[in-house]
């Protein structure tokens, strides 16, 4: 986009290292021992994680332990959620977080795994969070899926808009 | 854009957006390519002109049909704003960071 009214921060980088994952990396302007915190405390995640259409993270239950179990479920008032399990396989504060996802819906097409790494520089820290899919091909369908998600939250949005709720946004 | 998001959530018309992408087309060359009766490419590229998003001139006895970015671009922008979830996940943990530095370092001056 040409224009742009958010102040942008840091920028966001997608890449894709393999052909079975993606990785986005983004710097932030703290000491990693406070971001590795800040991805590892329920009551500190519940207050940025946010779902898509910022659906608040209602549920969020980690046991930090090498095959401990986590949950991370986002609601919505009418009992609308989306849900996802998984199982921490690394945990070496502040540099790494090496985890199991799998989502309720299973919009992923199997379990992925999921490495983060917290990289310091000069009270800066690089985090790095790749997403490792079962195949070439969920990852792919993924990210398509993710794509059509997003258009079909634009058009509830749109439909919303439409229906005059939020004309205050336009 | 309701009328941009309608036109291109059938299959053959997506197609022929993504066809038209890489420059102007003749119809025949179009029916070709989605193999489908004429009459259906016709209709569907009625479609796509009354939502705004082809035009088409008349070069001697071929109809050749283009695409107008516009609405295109509308969408995009639209969209953009829910692409970027991880952004704003991301803008609200600069926030919460800033937070936890401020409390570090109170604490840090209450230790001296």
């Amino acid at each position: 986009m040409t224009t742009n009214t958010v102040k942008r921060t840091e920028t966001l980088q997608v890449t894709m290292p393999s052909e079975r994952e993606v990785a986005m990396a983004r710097v932030f302007d703290a000491p990693r021992e406070l971001v590795f915190k800040a991805w590892t405390e329920p009551a500190l995640l519940k207050r940025w994680l946010y779902g898509p259409e910022e659906w608040p993270l209602a549920v969020c239950e980690i046991d930090l332990r090498v095959g401990g179990a986590l949950r991370f479920e986002w609601g919505r008032y009418e009992g609308k959620y989306m849900g996802m399990s998984g199982v921490y396989r690394e945990i070496a504060p502040p540099d790494r977080l090496v985890f199991t996802e799998m989502w309720d819906d299973n919009w992923t097409g199997g379990e992925t795994l999921v490495t983060m790494t917290f990289i310091g520089r000069a009270s800066k820290t690089t985090v790095t969070q790749t997403v490792q899919y079962s195949s070439h091909a969920a990852r792919d369908a993924a990210l398509k899926t993710g794509m059509a998600r997003g258009m079909a939250q634009a058009y509830d949005r749109l439909a919303e808009i439409l229906a005059g709720k939020a004309n205050q946004e336009i | 854009m309701m009328a941009t998001l309608k036109a291109l959530a059938e299959p053959s018309r997506f197609q022929i957006i993504e066809l038209l992408r890489n420059g102007p087309r003749p119809v025949g060359d179009l029916v070709n390519r989605l193999k489908l009766p004429q009459p259906q490419v016709s209709k569907h590229l009625r479609v796509l002109s009354d939502a705004g998003l082809v035009d088409v001139r008349v070069d001697a006895q071929r109809r050749i049909y283009e695409l107008r970015p516009a609405p295109l671009r509308e969408l995009e922008v639209w969209i953009e704003r829910y692409r970027s979830i991880w952004e704003e996940n991301y803008q609200r943990l600069d926030v919460l960071l800033e937070e936890m530095k401020a409390k570090e370092g109170k604490r840090r001056r209450r230790k001296r």
